[in-house]
């Protein structure tokens, strides 16, 4: 076990005690206490713990919606946070640096699978056509290809899913957060999706941070991040191959 | 760059075109509204201008004969003839009446005037102008009435000859055409009883009925049942630039009030009907807040339903700008829809009105901006929402 912030590889995650604290004076409440964590590039990292430990909030702060109090944190080689310091465009990290795939899928109802992909890029200010290029792209290494033209609402629960997995590389984000991927999957699909999530960390030197209460993927992680009373702790994981 | 409102609406579409259809039957009433008091000021407009007048003469310290009444005798116009810039001038007479109609009453209003005088009817739709001296009648179509059919007006009946259109009191009411005479004796004259009872009082009068001079009781009693009085006195002038000209010479010599076009369309549609485009105008203020709120709602409605989209959407880092274009373009696309109904509704039944509807063209473009305006002020709220929402909701 360890607990000591390594320099991450590119495109990866540092983070050197983070703290986050809620409220102030009498009524403030300490989320975070000290949380460092090391991601590299190409890994995908499990974070586990109990409710209420601070999982949700080390996601928010990881995902640049809410600021820490104190600490500092590196994502894809640029400090994001550093003791009160933060970069200026927290909108434009997200939609560039970090990549987002949620418990629900959350795809666009009125978008079709092709354009909920393409957004991420248009919003960028990428074409239109080469937006849809690297969707299709995406969709065919997903596996999705043929539902690019169906409606979110026509897709299966897994299909729904590596959409948003699309999504979230759309943009080639160096970072990605997984708030309980797999929750609503069977164990063959869940095992699936932590397959396509280790393949594209693996082909775009992606940092992923899976965040799980899954018993059927825990054993998939080499290395897991434990989070309790709001203090990380590194353990070792099984490693299990998921090809 | 994807319209992420466009999509919505394409997804929804039967949601917008409902909702849109809802709204647009609202905006085709304030339409209609509109309609109704451009109608009004149209009808007092064509009022003036079929009269064929350029000058009003009426009774001094009256604004009448639409808008007041006003008694003036029939023997005026003789002496307005005599003046300079006269050149055509001719008594006429206005009154209200119902008029029954093979079992149904209908409201109009009886035009005394002289055939081929101002007054007349400029043009007939069918049928011929009156050349009889009594009995005989021109009607609006819109009293319902057809050539030969017979009209009773007080004590007698006219027959119908010609029809005219478009030829309406500052009120509405369709009009009746009858000669002068008719009019006079229909307008001034008293029922057999009152006639009968006055008879009895001038003969029991000893001041009148004098043994001694023969002819006087008889002579007053004449006078008692003949009627001199018009409502007024249309005048043609020579050269319309003369009117008021001619006008102030009338006023002046005669002790008569006179009013040019311009004065009596002042008295028309700034006075006779100001309460009642202040009424219309009430209901036009109510109906564009309650359109405005209903817009609101719905738009407000819809954003809550897209909470977790719009916080997705703000967490993979999409401008506030865009979700607020988004909301705004939706706010205007339904306003849209709404205007499209509403209008193609206003169209379709502004005919069936009783009352002339005047659906303009430049009425129509303004209810479009301020229906645009209003629905981009009613997505505030939506917006206010949306830019709102936390990020972080996608995520919790």
């Amino acid at each position: 076990m360890t607990n000591t912030p390594q320099t991450p590889r590119a495109g990866g995650i540092m983070i050197e005690g983070l703290r986050k604290v809620y409220g102030q004076g009498d009524m403030a409440f300490e989320a975070l206490k000290n949380v460092n964590m090391t991601v590299a590039g190409g890994e995908v990292v499990g974070l586990v713990g109990p409710s209420g430990s601070g999982k949700s909030t080390l996601l928010k702060c990881l995902g640049a919606i809410i600021e820490p109090t104190a600490g500092k944190m590196t994502l894809g080689g640029d400090v994001i946070y550093d003791h009160g310091w933060k970069i200026p465009d927290l909108r434009t990290l997200r939609r560039d640096r970090i990549g987002f795939i949620f418990q629900a899928p959350y795809l666009i109802p009125f978008l079709d699978v092709t354009d909920n992909v393409a957004l991420l890029p248009m919003l960028a200010g990428v074409g239109n056509l080469k937006s849809r290029e690297r969707a299709l792209e995406l969709l065919k290494a997903l596996d999705v290809a043929h539902r690019a033209k169906a409606e979110p609402s026509q897709l299966s629960g897994g299909e729904q899913q590596r959409v948003s997995i699309a999504r979230a590389l759309a943009n080639r984000p160096p970072v990605i957060l997984a708030d309980e991927p797999t929750a609503p999957l069977d164990s063959e699909r869940a095992l699936g999706v932590m397959h396509i999530l280790n393949q594209m960390a693996k082909q775009s030197q992606t940092a992923i941070i899976v965040v799980t209460h899954d018993e059927k993927i825990i054993p998939t992680f080499k290395r897991i991040y434990q989070i309790r009373d709001g203090e990380t702790i590194e353990v070792k994981g099984e490693g299990r191959s998921v090809d | 760059m994807i319209s992420l409102a466009g999509r919505d609406i394409l997804h929804s579409w039967q949601k917008f075109v409902l909702t849109g259809m809802g709204l647009g039957l609202l905006i085709g009433v304030t339409l209609t509204m509109a309609g109704v008091y451009r109608g009004m000021v149209d009808d007092a407009k064509a009022l003036l201008s079929n009269s064929g007048a350029d000058v009003w003469v009426v009774q001094k310290d009256t604004q009448g004969p639409y808008a007041e009444p006003s008694t003036i005798k029939d023997d005026v116009v003789r002496s307005l003839l005599g003046m300079p810039g006269v050149m055509r001038a001719a008594n006429v007479t206005y009154f209200t009446m119902q008029i029954s109609h093979r079992g149904y009453d209908t409201r109009a209003m009886v035009v005394g005037m002289e055939s081929g005088q101002p007054g007349e009817p400029s043009h007939l739709i069918a049928g011929r102008y009156l050349t009889r001296s009594h009995y005989e009648a021109i009607a609006d179509v819109k009293t319902g009435f057809a050539i030969g059919d017979r009209i009773g007006i007080r004590r007698h009946e006219y027959t119908v000859v010609g029809l005219t259109q478009r030829m309406v009191s500052s009120g509405g009411d369709p009009m009746v055409f009858i000669a002068i005479k008719d009019a006079q004796d229909a307008q001034f004259l008293k029922d057999n009883d009152a006639i009968l009872n006055d008879r009895v009082r001038t003969a029991n009068n000893p001041a009148i009925n004098r043994p001694a001079v023969p002819g006087v009781l008889e002579a007053v009693q004449a006078t008692q049942t003949s009627s001199h009085n018009v409502n007024a006195v249309l005048v043609q002038v020579e050269g319309t630039s003369k009117s008021e000209q001619v006008a102030q010479s009338i006023r002046r010599w005669k002790h008569l009030e006179a009013f040019t076009r311009k004065g009596m369309e002042e008295i028309l549609v700034v006075k006779l009907i100001a309460t009642s485009a202040k009424q219309i105008g009430m209901f036009l203020v109510i109906l564009a807040i309650v359109s405005a709120a209903i817009v609101a709602f719905i738009i407000y409605t819809m954003t809550l339903g897209k909470i977790r989209e719009i916080a997705v959407l703000k967490l993979i880092g999409t401008r506030n700008g865009t979700i607020a274009w988004m909301i705004l373009q939706q706010a205007m696309g339904l306003g849209f829809i709404g205007f499209i109904v509403g209008k193609i509704a206003a169209t379709f039944w502004a005919p069936v009105f009783p009352k002339f509807v005047l659906l303009e063209p430049g009425d129509a473009v303004t209810g479009f901006i301020v229906t645009l305006l209003i629905c981009a002020l009613a997505s505030t709220l939506a917006i206010r929402v949306a830019l709102a929402v936390d990020p972080g909701e996608a995520i919790s």
